[in-house]
């Protein structure tokens, strides 16, 4: 800078001045208002209830409702769905989203509209698909009952209604951010030697990271919470085949008020978990994107 | 080592990237290949390092010293490519990526914890980073990052360096400081190298050798000189530099510019054709007075002398911009008025006529 311009100040008493994107004082409280007695109405009350639900015959009847072996069993199965179709999803929507990433090969679109189908579909069908195929009248269900296998009512029919449903989290996570920041690094790490399988863990995997753990989060509520899908294979089976939001179901249909909102609260709970790591998260990932698109000055 | 590229083709859908192009690249030399966004040049660099095939065909090759590499994958290559955006491992600290390609190597030919530190100071100290080695890559000015990209490339002590529009995303400055720099280096290595670049500045100043590239194809291939005073084409010679551009006809040894005539002996016959007249800004002289034939009359249009050459701009009878590069004493001299009549003589200029070039 060869010269500093120094402008004189106009003389306009403060108080008059207002940025032009500033509303009046009035407006901003109203909107304030509006959307915080929204939110209450409709989402801390609620919350609320099934907490005060669930302990209104106080903590003795909660817990006995949470120990309680159907919901023990119902739980048990909801982790171990969670914890086999979370697993098979990451590995499967890291892979679809380097395939569509990093390749051009035909039918990628292909590819991508049906990572979207379990989106677009409503789960009560997804549940019906199965049933098509693996059920006793489907096409596949006398050659599975002849050999002694059970998909539908009975674990496999929920693991993989789940996977299906919840197919599509990791995976459209990634592609966006995968997108943005280009195959520059990978094609650097092969020209130094690198292998693909080294490219992977050491150069793709670190720049993902908060991109995949965002997926997981989303992907493992929805596995936990899925009602639909789950509630067409399930059978409904108590002690069984049961789920936490189907054995949900059940307590309520039975006017067992108490243990529903008891067993729910445990739901809720997984939510709020996942809100704050998800916000958690959010705030890396932005990071992790800011130093992609942020563009490098010139000054040496 | 020396590369040969033979008969390389490229198409990508319905577009031709490159047409059968060939070329050689001597022992430690410094080559650029310059053209316009297009030309081909950065995927001929990118089927060099292997980051891209060329399309199947018995006649076509990859030689480095001589010897086939065009089924050896790119890592196996040893070349070191640095890329327009620098693509530096944006999780690793500064020393982690000039180590990254010793790292990467299989147990037996990695060198020690010690002897890969050893390695990397090295380069920071070659690179003027020594103390920035614990820095991310987003902690660092453009100029750096492409210094520490150059240094990881070097650090696998490639056989030969591929530069991929280094200095592109760089500011003027930075960029002059980082060209010079790149050439001090290459003085001192001698490592073979291919420049692709878009800037004929940037190519002339730095390279040993220059092949101009359009749609594809070679079009010239010549030392900086030559490209730039023998251009083979018209192309070559509106690629490089400014230039003045006149529409002509030539006949019986001459090419006639309005009442211009220029010698032109490679065309002796009687019929008239039409051929472009080329004369760059530093070729042509000013004068008052009009005191031969070969002369063009233009008026003044703008002068501006704030440059080590002053840039006249001025409009001929037939309303033709024509720009002039004249020495600062020159213009002391002839004091120009805006507006004023003056002469423009050729020192030099080029005639091509379609299918007959000088």
């Amino acid at each position: 800078m060869s010269a500093t311009v120094t402008r004189p100040m106009t003389a306009v008493p403060a108080s008059t001045v207002r940025a032009a994107t500033d509303e009046p004082l009035g407006v901003k409280i109203l909107l304030v208002v509006v959307s915080i007695a929204f939110l209450a109405l409709f989402l801390l009350v609620p919350l609320v209830a099934v907490f005060g639900e669930g302990l209104r015959k106080g903590l003795g009847a909660y817990w006995a409702s949470l120990t309680d072996p159907a919901a023990l069993a119902a739980i048990k199965l909801t982790l171990i769905t969670a914890g086999i179709a979370v697993p098979l999803n990451l590995v499967f929507g890291v892979a679809a989203a380097w395939a569509i990433t990093k390749f051009n090969f035909r039918g990628k679109s292909i590819l991508i509209t049906l990572i979207d189908l379990p989106f677009a579909v409503s789960p009560v069908i997804s549940g019906l698909i199965y049933v098509l195929l693996f059920g006793m009248q489907g096409w596949l269900g006398p050659w599975l009952q002849s050999h002694g296998i059970q998909i539908i009512f009975a674990v496999p029919g929920i693991v993989l209604a789940t996977i299906f449903v919840t197919f599509p989290f990791v995976a459209r996570e990634l592609i966006p951010l995968m997108q943005a920041q280009g195959n520059d690094e990978e094609y650097a790490a092969l020209t130094l030697g690198a292998s693909g399988w080294q490219t992977f863990w050491r150069v793709t995997l670190p720049n993902i990271k908060w991109g995949v753990l965002y997926g997981v989060i989303l992907c493992n509520a929805r596995a936990m919470g899925e009602f639909g899908a789950v509630s067409v294979v399930s059978g409904h089976i108590r002690g069984k085949t049961n789920t936490v939001p189907l054995h949900v179901e059940i307590l309520y249909n039975e006017y067992n008020f108490v243990a529903a909102f008891a067993v729910a609260s445990l739901l809720t709970l997984l939510a709020l978990v996942t809100l704050v790591i998800k916000t958690i998260i959010e705030a890396r990932l932005h990071q992790e994107l800011k130093q992609t698109t942020e563009t490098p000055t010139g000054e040496a | 080592m020396s590369i040969e590229v033979k008969h390389i083709s490229k198409t990508f859908g319905n577009f031709t990237a490159l047409h059968d192009v060939s070329l050689r690249v001597n022992d430690g030399e410094l080559v650029a290949l310059l053209g316009p966004s297009g030309s081909g040049k950065t995927t001929l660099l990118r089927i060099i390092a292997g980051l891209e095939a060329a399309d199947a065909n018995s006649s076509s090759e990859i030689l480095f010293d001589d010897s086939s590499v065009t089924q050896r994958p790119v890592g196996q290559r040893r070349v070191g490519f640095v890329f327009q955006h620098y693509a530096l491992f944006r999780h690793m600290t500064v020393f982690e990526n000039i180590a990254f390609g010793l790292r990467v190597r299989p147990r037996a030919l990695r060198p020690s914890k010690a002897e890969i530190s050893d390695r990397v100071h090295q380069l920071l100290k070659l690179i003027q980073l020594e103390n920035l080695g614990g820095r991310y890559p987003s902690q660092l000015s453009g100029g750096q990052r492409q210094r520490v990209a150059l240094a990881r490339a070097l650090a696998v002590e490639p056989k030969v360096l591929l530069l991929d529009e280094p200095f592109g995303a760089l500011d003027a400055k930075v960029r002059q400081g980082l060209r010079d720099w790149l050439r001090k280096l290459h003085d001192e290595i001698h490592l073979t190298s291919v420049l692709v670049t878009h800037d004929q500045e940037e190519a002339l100043e730095v390279a040993d050798r220059i092949v101009v590239m359009n749609q594809g194809r070679i079009e010239q291939d010549g030392t900086p000189e030559d490209v730039f005073h023998k251009p083979a084409n018209p192309f070559v010679m509106e690629f490089l530099g400014q230039v003045n551009v006149f529409q002509g006809r030539v006949r019986r040894g001459q090419a006639l510019l309005g009442e211009m005539a220029i010698e032109y002996p490679n065309y002796e016959a009687d019929q008239e054709r039409d051929a472009m007249v080329y004369m760059r800004p530093h070729e042509l002289d000013i004068k008052r007075s009009r005191n031969g034939v070969a002369s063009l009359a233009a008026r003044v249009v703008r002068v501006n002398p704030a440059g080590s050459v002053a840039k006249v701009n001025l409009r001929s009878g037939e309303g033709q911009n024509i720009y002039v590069d004249l020495p600062l004493e020159r213009l002391q001299e002839l004091q120009l008025a805006h507006g004023e009549e003056v002469y423009v003589y050729p020192k030099n200029a080029r005639v091509f006529v379609p299918d007959y070039v000088i």
